[in-house]
């Protein structure tokens, strides 16, 4: 039995150690927002954090998450109310949606290091989440918005 | 009384003072490396030490840009992953987070390594586009080696990441030589001088 901490909820799961962290998270707990899109680390759909981490789950054994704290799309915020889920709403950035789990947890940790990025800082870091709709223009404009609405949360407390 | 309780102090301090000394051990010499000056066997051996350095293994993680090279053709790594400060890569794009600890099974799967990593952005360390000359010179020089001595650039060749080298995941070629080969050429292009070949 492998222990996981996934979104500050511990899970007891049988699985091998060299299982991919997204198969248990898809398969075994059923968490299913996050996705799967080319199962060899090129596309991003399967970000999560692992300890804060862009990690891609989709090439990252469960084994590597025991004693971490994993969180998905779905513990970004237990209200849908992280900067970048309203961002992403106002702007309605998903068009099939497919990578936008992904999307968002990329740009997460991006928010995270650096409260201002610049569209330079955006493209450092979202270079390794492909959409296929293109919506890549709406992602960098929602991440500049939710930089700021992050900006008056953080002011506001 | 006054005399006996200076000497008495004086007799322990002296007895702190030794064994702070004979206890200090980070202060340790580093062995020496005894070097014989034979340019010819040194530079014979850094014409092979050359072609691994120059090999994909070593070369794609020694760019002259700020994004690592990909494939036994060196190409810019797919999605332009950058260096960073630490050579560890940016925000979501940071190399642990697709590069695990060990090789993923499988073809066009990432190669791993728990010390995945680029040259820092301070200290490059550059091998892409440089000569044979070039390349002797800036890796025996400390400022543009990692700060290493002759013991520890030894001593390199062991060092986990290098290795990862001839164990690089399915797919891709190995270096010209075996790890084992390449270590004797390197250090006996070190003990015999660091010798660089002449610029052409």
């Amino acid at each position: 039995m492998i222990t996981l901490n996934i979104n500050k909820k511990t899970y007891k799961v049988d699985a091998n150690p060299d299982t991919p962290l997204l198969w248990v998270l898809r398969d075994i707990i059923g968490l299913v927002g996050t996705k799967y899109g080319c199962g060899v680390a090129q596309c991003g759909a399967c970000v999560v954090h692992l300890n804060g981490e862009a990690v891609r789950s989709c090439v990252t054994k469960v084994s590597r998450a025991e004693g971490k704290k994993v969180v998905t799309i779905e513990g970004l915020s237990a209200t849908n109310a992280h900067p970048l889920q309203k961002a992403w709403l106002e702007l309605d950035v998903s068009q099939c949606g497919y990578c936008q789990a992904g999307q968002i947890m990329s740009a997460a940790v991006l928010l995270k290091e650096n409260k201002k990025p610049t569209d330079q800082d955006i493209d450092n870091a979202m270079a390794g989440n492909i959409c296929r709709c293109g919506t890549y223009l709406r992602i960098r404009e929602a991440i500049h918005l939710a930089s700021e609405l992050q900006g008056k949360e953080t002011s506001g407390k | 009384m006054k005399k006996r309780s200076l000497a008495v102090i004086g007799t322990l301090l002296i007895m702190v003072a030794i064994m702070a000394f004979s206890l200090d051990t980070s202060k340790t010499i580093a062995p020496l490396v005894v070097v014989k000056k034979d340019s010819l066997a040194s530079v014979t051996a850094f014409k092979q030490v050359y072609t691994v350095l120059m090999s994909a293994r070593c070369m794609n993680c020694h760019p002259s840009g700020d994004v690592p090279l990909q494939g036994d053709d060196s190409h810019l790594h797919t999605m332009f992953p950058k260096r960073g400060v630490e050579g560890k890569g940016l925000y979501a794009m940071k190399c642990s987070n697709c590069h695990q600890p060990t090789n993923v099974a499988g073809l066009n799967k990432p190669p791993g390594n728990p010390n995945w990593h680029l040259p820092p952005a301070n200290m490059k360390m550059v091998f892409q586009g440089r000569t044979s000359n070039q390349l002797a010179k800036q890796l025996v020089n400390p400022k543009t080696n990692g700060h290493k001595t002759l013991q520890q650039l030894i001593e390199h060749a062991d060092d986990g990441l290098v290795k990862a080298g001839w164990n690089p995941g399915e797919g891709r070629t190995l270096p010209p030589m075996s790890h084992a080969a390449f270590k004797k050429a390197w250090i006996t292009w070190i003990k015999n001088g660091a010798y660089a070949p002449e610029s052409k």
